[in-house]
């Protein structure tokens, strides 16, 4: 007779996420509240910051020239493509060890929050690209006076 | 063409030698390392790592690559989502042929720091002169 693992209807990659999350939430208990590094994802990973006028969106991508970069805002999600390039060393060189790794990418990021389109600014530093995108008046942040009555 | 697309990999964090004074995070750069016959070329990938924040440091055979990150996001920010942690970069090598160390190069552009590092000619047999006093 065959051993059936599989019940019908029970996706096994859907049960492995969930035990993951679940290892993790352990871990998490077991080691405090930090959290993890983002599991898996899409080339490049973002970190997404905000101030009173203003949504940051960061990514670090060492190597990649400004003219290598394409970034636009279309209903509220950024996408943002480019190519890493690694020259190719003209001489007979012999690897040690190939640890950087280049190719294309394209990556689109739902905007947690409106911003304005025409007004957002991109920097490359060090190999840390920069979003600065200004939020529309109605979504900043309003101090409400109480009045005494 | 190898045109290919970029996987996500996460960031190694380095082992912990010593104690540190500086809080946060270390990370391992993902390193190139080649050789031509008279150089040794090693290229580091350090974002956020500002030129004069590196740090090269060779004794005897032993080389450590270090950077000093800027601070990852100004102040007044909150977090929303992040995806990658941000923290200085270390690493060390130990190098299979001697090093000529008063002719390294180093060059730090887009957070990409390129240590070239000239062998000795250990092959070329030296002549010594002997002075009369």
């Amino acid at each position: 007779m065959p051993i059936v693992f599989r019940e019908p209807g029970l996706d096994p990659l859907r049960e492995l996420e969930q035990l993951q999350r679940r290892v993790d939430r352990l871990l998490q208990n077991a080691f405090g509240s930090e959290r993890l590094p983002w599991r898996g994802g899409v080339y490049p990973l973002l970190n997404i910051s905000e101030d009173r006028d203003h949504m940051y969106v960061r990514a670090e991508l060492p190597g990649v020239k400004a003219e290598d970069l394409e970034i636009t805002i279309q209903d509220n999600n950024l996408i943002l493509r480019g190519e890493r390039k690694i020259a190719t060393e003209e001489k007979q060189v012999n690897y040690h060890r190939r640890e950087r790794e280049s190719g294309f990418f394209r990556r689109v990021l739902a905007l947690p929050a409106r911003i304005q389109p025409d007004k957002v600014e991109a920097t490359c530093k060090d190999g840390i690209l920069t979003l600065k995108l200004a939020k529309p008046e109605e979504v900043k942040p309003r101090q409400i006076q109480v009045k005494v009555g | 063409m190898t045109e290919q697309e970029l996987q996500v990999k996460a960031k190694e964090e380095a082992p912990a030698k010593a104690e540190r004074v500086r809080p946060g995070r270390v990370f391992l750069p993902a390193v190139d390392i080649f050789e031509t016959p008279e150089v040794l070329v090693l290229v580091a990938d350090m974002p956020g790592v500002a030129a004069n924040k590196v740090t090269v440091d060779l004794k005897d055979n032993h080389l450590v690559i270090s950077g000093e990150v800027a601070p990852p996001f100004g102040p007044g920010e909150t977090m929303l989502k992040a995806e990658y942690f941000t923290g200085d970069f270390q690493r060390d090598f130990q190098l299979g042929s001697m090093v000529d160390q008063a002719k390294i190069e180093a060059t730090m552009k887009d957070g990409v720091l390129r240590l070239v590092l000239p062998k000795v000619e250990k092959a070329k047999p030296r002549k010594i002169e002997v002075k009369t006093a």
